[in-house]
């Protein structure tokens, strides 16, 4: 049975101030309530799809049409994929509705990825009645243990009455301490059924969850210490600073210890793209510098990271000279790959400030000399080719150079998974946090098309590009559907290599060229997108680009740009699989 | 995780949680998701009302066992984890043995043998009798060992269940956790106090 547990009202909330003015009770159904809730949350925007088991939400949803904002998307994944871009580019938990059964399941790649991408996310789902749990009814599945090692947690509600504080306490989990995607499964007896429902109340307290860790002062205190003794500190950013809006707080920190400081791909923009300290991007086709000085610097701190496999390479190969500060929100993540000497628990908005005061105001001219020279050698040795290329074919490097020229590093890039990935992550100019968005920890091909979608409804006033490869833009392809009847206006560009090419490139490295059906053919984009009533343009010489490029960004509305590159390129640098970070290949 | 091997022993995992649905599945998966298996478990009301009482039995080394703890402990539901290797805890399983009576009446030595080994007669029947002894494991297994030539009908063997020797109850960390704001004695802290050992400067 669902425990009652005690969400304590906090007094100055704005929500619960409103919801103190409220009569005392109200007789609501089931779905009525979820909406109430929902509102009650500050949700502005749902993305969902109808379905039998769910029919009563949307029945009542017909009501909130002008309160609350639903996305028809065209798959579920589309859906799930577009709450994580929302909740990506707004910092807000995203919120999805789905149906029981194939609804529901169709969640699954969604969920994985917002939990290992720590990405604030609600998923309701309708589900057969309570009366038929277990009797394999019409689109009856188990979504609550299917999801349950994907969810950060998932709850069944069988009864009406339970709804508010199943909510309450969903949304406060998803938000609080690391965030994550929770799931609600709601019978469809429990939608239908009326109740009593007294003024919502929010969650703010669970006595068995703690999301913030209490800060050890001795441990910043040691921190500083080790860091004020280093020679040649270097700082590893993650998305926790996004995720704990602490990147005032990071700047302050990073520019009173002038330490040079490169970032995971979730952690990108935290830091501006052209500030001195930001020494680039980590890990396996991360920059040359900051991979090399990984094994040479004495302190490493880490910040809202998690040491990924992708970016520590060969783990008894990474950083074993140096001594490890972890600043991290998640107990189980220090000391799970990367043995920490000082571990710094807690809130990076808490910490970073008692830390920065702690630490003298420096600068390494020549630990940071360091980086410049490793940056000269990968400007000479792959950038330049990359992004001014000679040869006759378009490289996906030089789009994006293009791009960053347009659009001088405001727009949001929303990328999908492979090399165009790697490439965007690379190059793309960011000014401002929350501005790339990209399936990291899972690596989702499909992610792209319909993050997009959510990423500007997160960020309206933003331009949204998503680059995606001719790979994943056919995986959910369907989400032009959802664009044409939105009218939301994201721009796609599509890198098309004609070959799925991070897999085609790993097969001309490692297996001896075997291109195992890595040769994938496309449909005419252009066509496609017309047919969907988007603009489109497909380009593959130089002297088009740019002009192709402003037309798609001065479009009022979507557009799709196809650009045709260079078929067989090569991300480099490249960390190969089992070789540490030191024994990055230039080439 | 090979070369570990050696390091590998029994340890006792004991959570507190919530009594809730799903809750066992979710700590399940995590033995599950690392292929390590779960060599006893046992889950019962607590000493506090509303708490529920995990105790699982895993062979693993200390450094898996220490993750696999803090992953449990992460999961919304569950308050506190911990683990303890065998001489830290005091540790019971029981076991039933389900004889012919007749075999036991006619023959002396079988009564010997279940005094022997500390077991009690729970139930005796004109067909049979079911005995109830309570131990580690080698106890039990004796017994077991004993009772096979004498027409063993029917065996079952408990979970392992373990009081943690130097435990001082839940009943006031509870109340630390019903705190809004948790002291750091509750705030999984406990092993940032044994890190001064690996602080070096």
């Amino acid at each position: 049975m669902y425990t009652k547990q005690q969400p304590q009202p906090a007094p100055t909330s704005p929500e619960t101030a409103v919801a103190t003015a409220e009569p005392a009770t109200r007789t609501l159904s089931g779905a009525e309530a979820t909406l109430h809730a929902l509102l009650a949350e500050g949700v502005d925007t749902v993305f969902g799809y109808p379905g039998g088991a769910i029919i009563p939400i949307y029945d009542a949803l017909y009501d909130f049409r002008e309160q609350l904002n639903h996305v028809l998307v065209r798959h579920e994944q589309g859906g799930i994929h577009a709450a994580q871009g929302y909740a990506r580019s707004s910092g807000k938990v995203g919120v999805v509705f789905a149906t029981s059964g194939p609804g529901a399941t169709n969640l699954v790649t969604g969920l994985a990825d917002a939990l290992i991408d720590s990405t604030p996310l609600v998923c309701i789902t309708g589900q057969v009645f309570a009366h038929l749990l277990g009797t394999d009814a019409f689109q009856e599945t188990d979504i609550i243990n299917i999801t349950t090692p994907i969810t950060k947690w998932n709850h069944q509600v069988t009864d009406a009455s339970e709804i508010p504080e199943a909510l309450a306490k969903a949304f406060y989990i998803a938000r609080s301490g690391r965030p994550g995607p929770v799931l609600i499964d709601i019978t469809k007896n429990a939608q239908m059924q009326k109740a009593e429902f007294p003024p919502y109340q929010p969650c703010t307290h669970i006595r068995s969850y703690r999301p913030r860790p209490v800060v050890r002062p001795e441990y910043v205190a040691q921190a500083a210490a080790l860091i004020n003794q280093a020679k040649r500190p270097l700082v590893l950013w993650g998305q926790g600073i996004l995720l704990g809006k602490a990147e005032q707080e990071f700047k302050r920190f990073i520019e009173k210890s002038g330490i040079p400081a490169a970032w995971t791909i979730l952690g990108a923009g935290a830091l501006p793209t052209g500030h001195p300290l930001n020494v680039g991007m980590l890990g396996m086709h991360g920059n040359y510098g900051p991979n090399v000085l990984t094994n040479e610097c004495d302190v490493l701190i880490a910040i809202g990271m998690r040491f990924d496999d992708r970016v520590t390479g060969r783990l008894d190969k990474y950083a074993k000279q140096a001594q490890v500060v972890h600043l991290d929100i998640d107990p189980t993540e220090i000391d799970k790959n990367v043995k920490a000497t000082v571990p710094v628990w807690g809130d990076c908005k808490e910490t970073l400030p008692l830390l920065t005061q702690l630490v003298e105001a420096r600068s390494y001219p020549e630990w940071r000399q360091r980086f410049l020279d490793h940056d000269a050698e990968e400007i000479a040795a792959v950038i330049q080719d990359e992004l001014f290329p000679t040869s006759d074919e378009l490289t996906m490097g030089e789009v994006i150079q293009q791009l960053n020229e347009l659009t001088q590093g405001e727009a949001i890039i929303v990328t999908d998974v492979g090399q165009h990935q790697m490439v965007a992550c690379r190059y793309a100019k960011l000014n401002h946090t929350r501005s790339n968005i990209t399936s990291g920890g899972l690596g989702t091909m499909g992610f792209a098309l319909p993050a997009a979608i959510g990423a500007k409804y997160g960020a309206p006033a933003r331009t949204v590009v998503a680059v995606i490869g001719d790979g994943g833009i056919q995986m959910t392809i369907q989400e032009l559907g959802t664009i044409m009847q939105t009218g939301v206006n994201v721009k796609i560009l599509l890198l098309n290599n004609q070959f799925l090419g991070m897999v085609r490139q790993w097969q001309e490295l490692f297996h001896d060229r075997r291109y195992s059906f890595v040769d994938i053919a496309s449909p005419d984009y252009v066509t496609v997108a017309r047919g969907y009533n988007i603009a489109g343009h497909r380009v593959d010489s130089r002297p088009e680009l740019q002009t192709a490029l402003r037309e798609m960004l001065e479009h009022p509305g979507s557009f799709l740009l196809e650009v045709m590159v260079t078929k067989e390129n090569n991300i480099f640098p490249m960390v190969p699989q089992g070789c540490g970070v030191g024994e990055i290949r230039l080439k | 995780m090979h070369q570990q091997s050696i390091d590998r022993r029994e340890y006792n995992i004991t959570a507190y949680t919530e009594n809730q649905v799903g809750l066992l599945n979710r700590i399940a998966i995590i033995f599950s998701r690392r292929k390590i298996n779960i060599e006893s478990l046992n889950t019962s009301p607590s000493e506090v009302e509303g708490i529920h009482r995990f105790n699982i039995v895993v062979v693993e080394t200390e450094e898996v066992v220490r993750k696999i703890a803090r992953q449990i402990e992460k999961q919304v539901e569950v308050l506190k984890v911990y683990f303890n290797p065998n001489e830290d805890v005091i540790w019971q399983e029981m076991a039933l043995y389900k004889v012919p009576t007749d075999v036991i009446a006619e023959r002396a030595l079988v009564e010997r043998l279940l005094r022997e080994h500390g077991a009690r007669a729970v139930v005796i029947r004109k067909d049979y009798t079911v005995f109830e002894t309570t131990g580690h494991r080698e106890e039990t297994d004796k017994l077991l060992t004993v009772l096979q030539p004498y027409g063993l009908i029917e065996f079952v063997r408990s979970a392992r269940i373990a009081i943690i020797k130097d435990s001082l109850g839940f009943h006031h960390k509870l109340r630390e956790f019903e705190r809004t704001e948790p002291g750091p004695e509750v705030s999984e802290n406990d092993y940032l106090n044994s890190r001064d050992k690996v602080f070096t400067m």
